[in-house]
């Protein structure tokens, strides 16, 4: 016998029982969705329908592609600046080690724990007077510059395990700060990059605080376009779920695909990863 | 002269990503307890004016906050906040530290479990609270459940209830803080005699003391407010309560199964040589092993937990009294009712808050990083 034991029927009836819980409401959701409105009523919420019906994800679709899209330009343009700057920064802070490196450290990690209610009113302020307040530009500045933190954690901490001495031998050859960046890290980066694009992708899509404070009407991603259709009362539920899903859609594929990815950046957000 | 130059490039790289993080985080914190310390958003007409005449007024703002009959909603909001923190990081702990525990005894399809434990993470908070909120109508969803096998129906009032339980009052926090305080300096002074630590444990020992006199004395003289004011767990916070472990004890799970998989097979084995049984060797091996674990866990849930906003936004509504927290005031004074000021104040405490549970974290961990 080695390390821990073996599962019994006990083991698999208690993960049947947890797997239930987290899927009861992916059920309730699906079928919701599926219904037609005058079918939804409270008493036979866990029925399965009796005459499916796609309409809902049409007027869904219908509804929120504006959110959809401006979510997408809003995502892929902070994680792309975020990544891209978190990269360096943690070539600089793993193998160009300036003094003081160890103080800036920690007070940049700080950043990535703060409330944002503690710097929203400033914020919305200083895109205002800039002009780019209800901006879909604003609000990317926005998660670019906040989510530097952790991308220079993760980049910094996967750049730690490239051997000192790969550097060295580039600097031999003669190649400078940008030669061993491009030559070397860039190279050995891939995974790292792929952690990060997917951590930052999943955050940003999924964001509300800022998104709810700095934008307007025109440039609500789609967190802010589900929660004010919830939050309306006269609206039958089968049109917020067929949203919930549509909302959840990139983030779960991207997390059943590249799960292996997305853990790690979870993981790598409890410091020492 | 090569490598001088290197370096300046390196510093000159990381630059702009300094000044912009010195600027947004230090100075927008500075600029934030600044406007804390005013009276912008009094005067209405100032309110939303491109650059706002306010004046300094001091403290008035936490003042009003902590003692003033109109904030009865934020200090409620405290109560939420400390119930929903303590509930929703047990509940993820136990059920993460359980799923990882069974996921660990080589499960036939641990990839399929792992995969459904976790998808909820992948969500937006907006997303789980509005199918939760659905989940959770009074007369539908979970509360009919119970009739799908010939039960009667449940009659609980998620998100609306209105009942209270372990009621206290607000004039008593004082006393009640000082009891706190003085019990976790108790255990300490225990607990660093039994190590043999004689000098810390005189120190916590005559701290110990300090807090029994002024609960005893000063404590019982702090008149907060001039009137009786009850506030308690609001059940209206169960649901949502739920829904956030459901949202995040897959995170537990993930970090107490990479913990147990690291815990060698020898080790293991040697234990059970030893003749440990089965509780033994948690109780006495693994357990002690997954502790920093669970430090990690308890501070990176109890600092999301602190901040939580859109999942009660999405669940409960923004006006809802019964489930409100200070960073959703925050957000509903500041950006809703246009009173900055206080909504800075709000703002302030929630810093202070996080801050207090963050930076002895990032300071232990870093620490050992530096001297390397």
């Amino acid at each position: 016998m080695t390390g821990s034991t073996r599962a019994g029927p006990g083991t698999y009836l208690l993960l049947a029982l947890a797997s239930a819980f987290f899927l009861l409401p992916v059920y309730l959701v699906l079928i919701t969705a599926l219904k037609p409105p005058a079918e939804i009523q409270l008493s036979t919420t866990w029925h399965l329908p009796d005459t499916w019906n796609w309409g809902s994800f049409v007027t869904a679709w219908r509804a929120f592609s504006p959110q959809l899209l401006n979510s997408l330009i809003l995502t892929v343009s902070a994680t792309a600046g975020s990544a891209v700057l978190g990269s360096l920064n943690g070539y600089v802070l793993s193998k160009w080690r300036f003094p003081g490196a160890n103080v800036v450290f920690p007070l940049i990690l700080f950043g990535m724990f703060i409330p944002y209610q503690s710097i929203l009113i400033p914020l919305f302020q200083f895109l205002a007077s800039i002009g780019l307040y209800g901006s879909l530009g604003g609000l990317i500045l926005t998660h670019i510059v906040y989510g530097l933190p952790i991308t220079t954690l993760i980049f910094r901490n996967f750049y730690a395990e490239i051997p000192d001495e790969m550097i060295e031998a580039a600097k031999i050859d003669g190649a400078g700060f940008f030669g061993i960046y491009r030559r070397v890290i860039f190279p050995l980066s891939i995974s790292g990059f792929v952690v990060v694009i997917i951590w930052q992708f999943t955050q940003i899509w999924n964001e509300f605080l800022f998104a709810v404070t700095l934008t307007t009407q025109d440039t609500h991603p789609i967190t802010v376009a589900i929660a004010n259709l919830a939050g309306g009362e006269a609206v039958n539920w089968n049109l917020p779920m067929a949203g919930a899903i549509l909302a959840a859609l990139p983030t779960l594929i991207v997390y059943i695909v590249l799960g292996k990815y997305f853990v790690r950046g979870l993981l790598a957000g409890s410091v020492k990863g | 002269m090569r490598l001088t130059r290197d370096r300046l490039t390196a510093i000159l790289m990381i630059l702009p990503s300094l000044v912009l993080l010195g600027v947004f985080v230090y100075g927008f914190i500075g600029r934030t307890a600044y406007v804390s310390l005013t009276d912008w958003g009094q005067n209405p007409a100032q309110a939303l004016a491109l650059n706002p005449v306010i004046s300094f007024i001091g403290l008035e703002n936490y003042q009003s906050l902590f003692t003033s009959a109109l904030d009865s909603r934020f200090r409620q909001d405290l109560v939420n906040t400390f119930f929903f923190t303590l509930f929703f990081l047990l509940g993820c702990l136990a059920i993460g530290l359980t799923l990882a525990i069974l996921l660990d005894r080589r499960v036939k399809g641990e990839g399929f479990f792992r995969t459904v434990f976790l998808f909820p993470m992948a969500l937006a908070f907006i997303v789980t609270g509005t199918i939760w909120r659905w989940m959770l109508q009074p007369q539908g969803g979970v509360n009919v459940l119970p009739t799908l096998i010939g039960l009667p129906r449940l009659q609980f009032r998620w998100l609306t209830s209105r009942e209270q339980v372990w009621q206290f009052n607000w004039q008593n926090l004082p006393v009640i803080l000082g009891v706190g305080v003085g019990v976790i300096l108790l255990w300490l002074t225990v607990l660093s005699f039994r190590r043999g630590r004689r000098g810390r444990g005189t120190v916590m020992a005559v701290l110990t003391a300090v807090a029994a006199i002024w609960t005893a004395t000063g404590a019982r003289s702090v008149e907060i407010l001039s009137y009786p004011e009850p506030h308690g767990f609001n059940l209206a916070l169960v649901g949502i309560i739920i829904a956030a472990v459901w949202q995040m004890s897959g995170y537990t799970m993930a970090l107490y199964l990479a913990g147990l998989r690291g815990i060698s097979d020898d080790l293991r084995e040697a234990a059970r040589v030893d003749g440990a049984s089965e509780l033994q060797l948690f109780r006495h091996v693994i357990f002690p092993l997954l502790g920093p674990i669970s430090l990690s866990a308890v501070i990176i849930l109890g600092h999301i937990s602190l901040k939580i906003f859109d999942l009660i936004f999405a669940m409960a509504g923004p006006d809802n009294i019964r489930t409100s927290v200070p960073a959703l005031s925050m957000y509903l004074r500041a950006f809703r009712a246009n009173q900055f000021a206080e909504g800075a104040a709000i703002a302030v405490v929630l810093l202070l808050m996080v801050g207090a549970v963050i930076i002895p974290y990032l300071w232990t961990q870093l620490r050992g990083e530096v001297r390397r």
